[in-house]
């Protein structure tokens, strides 16, 4: 059994204009130590699953249904009271802006202190050791003077570094990284995205990290997920997506990438926008967007605008597109008339 | 620190220039002081050598100069009325007005802080929407008139005959809405205490503390809406924020990330127009102290302008800025200590 | 509105579209607060049609009908729907008169306010330097002693200066201009706030770089992008200056008795109000309060729908 376990997920945001599904279908597993990228554009659900991997989503957001297991235990029906001595203890969170994730009026001792004494019960003094310990390991100059520091008084990359050391305070199974580098200095994304996998591999953490770096993505992680409004559409080893990405919006996100195109000319760029979810087109939510269909005959498949495609097997991927199951199609039928 | 309190004194010493120009400027355009002395029947040869003798006639600076002068000695002048130094009149009057707005600032903070909370922490329970309606009902009615339902209610009393009196469901109603009115409402009753031999309190006896009572209710009935909503308002805005998201995250218990996280936050805010809203509380100390007689410095300030009283008039005037002055720098000094991001240098990190 | 041009839907059509009027149509609360100002400022003003008498004519007074109950109470007179004051004038006639000189005057003081107060925060917000140093401290300084306190300072000193019979005649006028005077501070600030925020959008920008004066900019340009949060204030201020003005009336410092505010109705009944003539106070205190309720919670309404954004503080 894996150690985390996501089964036909569904979240819905209760709007006075009605409900609109932020998230469905969604499923995927984490082994210990193994590292989970999901990607897609913003508002693509990224960020709700995330949030609700934890029941963290703030209201109107609900899970409507399936379930998130985590060893065994179902965590989207379990009391707040059990919640709590999960999050931040066995599962813990990495935000995206660490200008507005770290309380400002309150020190940095105070806020590492606080998260260790709410899991275990630990004298002051140990708890600071193991505070001192944590920031020496995320390599911030001086550890011992910021115990005392309050937020303002680090810079944009130190709180990052701060944060991940509360992340591993309590030496946990799975670390959920929500865009941890995005607002970051472009110098020192990598910096901490390199130590985050270091501090990752060396305690066997399991990580899952979000973000619409592709480029990340293939240098830390082992499988990756890719979204679209709302819905997996692709997802399997991650060296396998990057390298034959089978999805028409996967294919259109990696040859976005400016290292695909050729120096001089325009950069590939998928056209159109992601729609609302409160509006979305029917069938498969790509096909306004969507390359292959014009290009035979001009005209989409009937079933590209009629269905939600379902997921075929693909190698050791699975994707959600009409397209590839035709193709697939077509190819098995060849193999068996040969 | 040191660099802050200079600051501070600096700008309350500008402000003091300010009021105690306009004040004076008030006394020199205001009734003629010789008139005052000496009455009607003297003839105008004599009046102006007097002018002259009290220095009436020199140069506006010159005159503001010796007013200045004096004023920081503790001289503003006679009460016309008392017949005494103005200040000696003030501080006759000062405790009871500094007891009854302790009396409830100390309702304020009981009651602002615990309701402001739940409803921001739970904004559509049936609780939460009632103290909502009946804050917004506080702040529509003015204090003074607060005051005289108070008073009708709980000091006159009120005989309710509106169910039918046959039935004994219509007396039980009608008796249920009736009130007694046995509470005090004129001045500060028999019940002071004297402490230090000056200092008169209502806080020392029973009879005391029913005396303040209404008074301070009704004084507090304009700022209780006011902070309540005020720190829910803040409060809902916090609740939003990243850091209290993380703080769940982390799994600390939702109390530590209401009244730690969230509410240090909240406070801040809360305490800068806190800092302004004691201005307003003295100005409804004056309405407060006419409707219950309290003797205070507002009933002092209303007689004397009644009385033409100039030099009483200026002399509460001056008195009100130096509190003004004093208390602003007070909230100031504590959003420092609250706020870690404001260094007491002076200038923001 | 009788020359629309053809090209344009029209105002009303437009207003009809809007998110107010949907928000409007669903809210039973404003609607009914709506309804009640109104009404009440409707009565108001025409109170010499609909009042049954008029309690500014000493003739209509009767004396010996002095504090008579109003009608649901034994010893009620069926002249006097609502009973009469202590000087045996009609009580429903004075509250209609008097609900009509407190409209008066918070409509006129709101006037100067947001005349002064958009001028001054126009000023400080777009030409910013010493003008906005200056303004702004000149706010600060007259907000730290609270409106209500320089309105009865302001009161106090021009009673004394000019003695209460010319106060008393002037009365409106000298309560405006007081009360407009005290509180533009809340003006500037918002308008300032809201013109530093529109200040560096591009469209100034480009205004300025096609040769407009800043004059022009301000008025045609910047101000009408400040206008739904001076709005929103102004329901606010509105009844403000209603209580201030019942505040001031209250103190003596207000409209005199002869020509009453709701303010010094209930001045002038409160000392009435020991020997069981409860009415004459509490009558027209409780019109005051569901006329500022009613425009309280029509603010409220508007905030939630505009949501601007306000200065805090």
């Amino acid at each position: 059994m894996a150690l985390l376990e996501v089964t036909n997920l569904d979240v819905r945001f209760g709007l006075r204009q009605g409900e609109v599904r932020a998230l469905r279908d969604v499923n995927f597993t984490l082994e210990r130590g193994e590292r989970l990228g999901i990607v897609g554009e913003s508002g693509a659900g990224k960020s709700v699953a995330a949030f609700s991997l934890l029941n963290l989503i703030a209201k109107p957001g609900f899970i409507a249904g399936g379930s998130i297991s985590f060893e065994g235990k179902t965590l989207n029906t379990m009391s707040e009271r059990g919640l709590r001595k999960v999050r931040g203890n066995r599962i813990s969170m990495i935000f995206q802006d660490p200008m507005m994730t770290l309380n400002p009026v309150l020190s940095i001792g105070e806020q590492m202190v606080e998260c260790l004494k709410a899991h275990r019960r630990i004298s002051s003094k140990e708890a600071s050791a193991i505070c001192l310990d944590k920031l020496r390991q995320v390599q911030i100059p001086s550890p011992e003077t910021r115990l005392d520091q309050y937020p303002h008084e680090l810079s944009g990359g130190m709180r990052q570094r701060v944060i991940i050391a509360i992340a591993l305070l309590l030496d946990p199974d799975i670390i959920i990284a929500d865009e941890p580098t995005t607002a970051l200095d472009v110098t020192i994304q990598a910096e901490i995205m390199a130590l985050l996998l270091e501090l990752c591999e060396q305690h066997n953490v399991g990580l899952i990290l979000i973000t619409h770096d592709l480029g990340v993505v293939s240098q830390v992680t082992q499988r990756m997920l890719v979204m679209y409004a709302g819905r997996v559409i692709e997802q399997g080893p991650t060296r396998e997506i990057i390298n034959d990405p089978q999805h028409p919006y996967t294919q259109g996100l990696i040859n976005a990438l400016p290292q695909m195109a050729t120096p001089g000319e325009r950069l590939n760029q998928i056209r159109g926008s992601m729609p609302s979810l409160s509006n979305l087109p029917s069938g498969c939510a790509f096909h306004p967007r969507c390359n292959f269909i014009n290009r035979a005959d001009g005209k989409p498949r009937p079933a590209c605008i009629e269905q939600v495609p379902g997921f075929v097997e693909s190698g050791n991927c699975r994707v959600a597109c009409h397209m590839v199951a035709e193709m697939l199609e077509d190819r098995r039928l060849k193999e068996e008339t040969s | 620190m040191i660099a802050f309190l200079v600051k501070r004194l600096m700008h309350a010493v500008l402000v003091m220039f300010v009021i105690s120009l306009l004040a004076f400027a008030i006394q020199d355009n205001l009734g003629d002081p010789i008139q005052q002395m000496v009455g009607q029947s003297v003839p105008e040869s004599e009046r102006e050598e007097l002018r002259e003798r009290f220095g009436l006639n020199d140069p506006f600076l010159v005159q503001y100069t010796r007013f200045a002068k004096n004023a920081l000695q503790g001289d503003f002048g006679y009460s016309y009325f008392y017949r005494e130094p103005a200040l000696d009149v003030i501080a006759r009057h000062l405790p009871a007005t500094l007891e009854l707005v302790f009396a409830s600032t100390f309702i304020i903070v009981l009651f602002s802080v615990p309701i402001g909370v739940y409803s921001a922490i739970k904004p559509r329970s049936p609780i939460s929407r009632f103290f909502m309606g009946i804050s917004i009902i506080g702040i529509s009615i003015p204090v003074f008139l607060t005051a005289i339902v108070l008073i009708q209610i709980f000091s006159i009393g009120l005989t309710i005959t509106f169910f039918p009196e046959g039935t004994a469901w219509g007396s039980w109603l009608n008796s249920f809405f009736s009130t007694q009115g046995n509470m005090p409402s004129f001045g500060r009753g028999g019940g002071t205490v004297e402490m230090f031999g000056y200092w008169e309190t209502n806080f020392a006896s029973w009879n005391g503390l029913r005396n303040i009572v209404l008074p301070a209710v009704s004084l507090a009935s304009i700022m209780l809406p006011l902070f309540i909503r005020l720190i829910r308002a803040e409060m809902m805005e916090v609740l939003q924020s990243d850091y209290v998201k993380y703080a769940r995250a982390k799994g600390i218990s939702m109390r530590r990330v209401y009244f730690v996280h969230a509410l240090k936050n909240t406070m801040l805010p809360v305490i800068t127009v806190g800092g302004v809203q004691i201005g307003t509380m003295v100005a409804y100390t004056i309405l407060t102290e006419t409707v219950f007689q309290w003797p205070g410095m507002g009933l002092m300030f209303l007689d004397a302008i009644n009385r033409a009283d100039i030099p009483l008039i200026i002399t509460y005037l001056m008195i009100v800025g130096v509190i003004f002055v004093i208390t602003n720098t007070l909230v100031d000094l504590i959003y420092g200590l609250v706020n870690p991001t404001v260094k007491l240098t002076g200038k923001p990190a | 509105m009788t020359t629309t041009t053809p090209s344009v839907p029209g105002r009303w059509q437009r207003f009809r579209d809007s998110y107010l009027w949907y928000s409007f149509k669903r809210d039973y609360t404003a609607q009914l607060c709506f309804a009640i100002f109104v009404c009440l400022v409707f009565a108001a003003f025409s109170a010499p049609l609909l009042a049954p008498t008029n309690p500014y004519d000493l003739a209509q007074i009767d004396i010996l009908a002095s504090e008579l109950p109003p009608f649901w109470i034994d010893g009620a007179d069926a002249n006097y729907t609502l009973g009469t004051d202590a000087q045996g004038r009609d009580l429903l006639s004075v509250i209609l008169y008097g609900t009509r000189v407190s409209l008066l005057i918070g409509f006129g003081a709101v006037a100067l306010q947001a005349l002064l107060g958009v001028t001054f925060g126009l000023m400080a917000g777009y030409l910013g330097g010493r003008v906005d140093a200056f303004l702004m401290r000149l706010a600060d300084i007259q907000l730290s002693f609270s409106t209500l306190m320089v309105a009865i300072v302001v009161g106090a000193v021009v009673k004394a200066s000019f003695g209460s019979s010319f106060y008393s005649s002037y009365a409106v006028l000298m309560l405006v201009l007081i009360i407009g005077l005290a509180e533009w501070p809340q003006y500037a600030r918002t308008v300032r706030a809201s013109v530093l925020a529109e200040k560096n959008k591009e469209y100034v920008d480009a205004a300025r770089v096609m040769g407009l004066r800043s004059k022009r900019i301000m008025f045609r340009h910047v101000l009408p992008n400040t206008l739904s949060p001076i709005f929103v204030i102004s329901t606010v201020q509105i009844a403000n200056a209603i209580i201030s003005e019942a505040a001031l009336s209250f103190l003596g410092l207000g409209m005199p008795e002869t020509h009453p505010s709701l303010g010094s109705l209930i001045k002038s009944g409160f000392d009435y109000i020991q020997s069981g003539s409860w009415w004459i106070t509490l009558i027209p205190g409780a019109v005051l309060v569901v006329l500022v309720l009613s425009i309280n919670l029509l603010g409220d309404w508007l905030r939630d729908v505009m949501n601007p954004r306000l200065y805090k503080g």
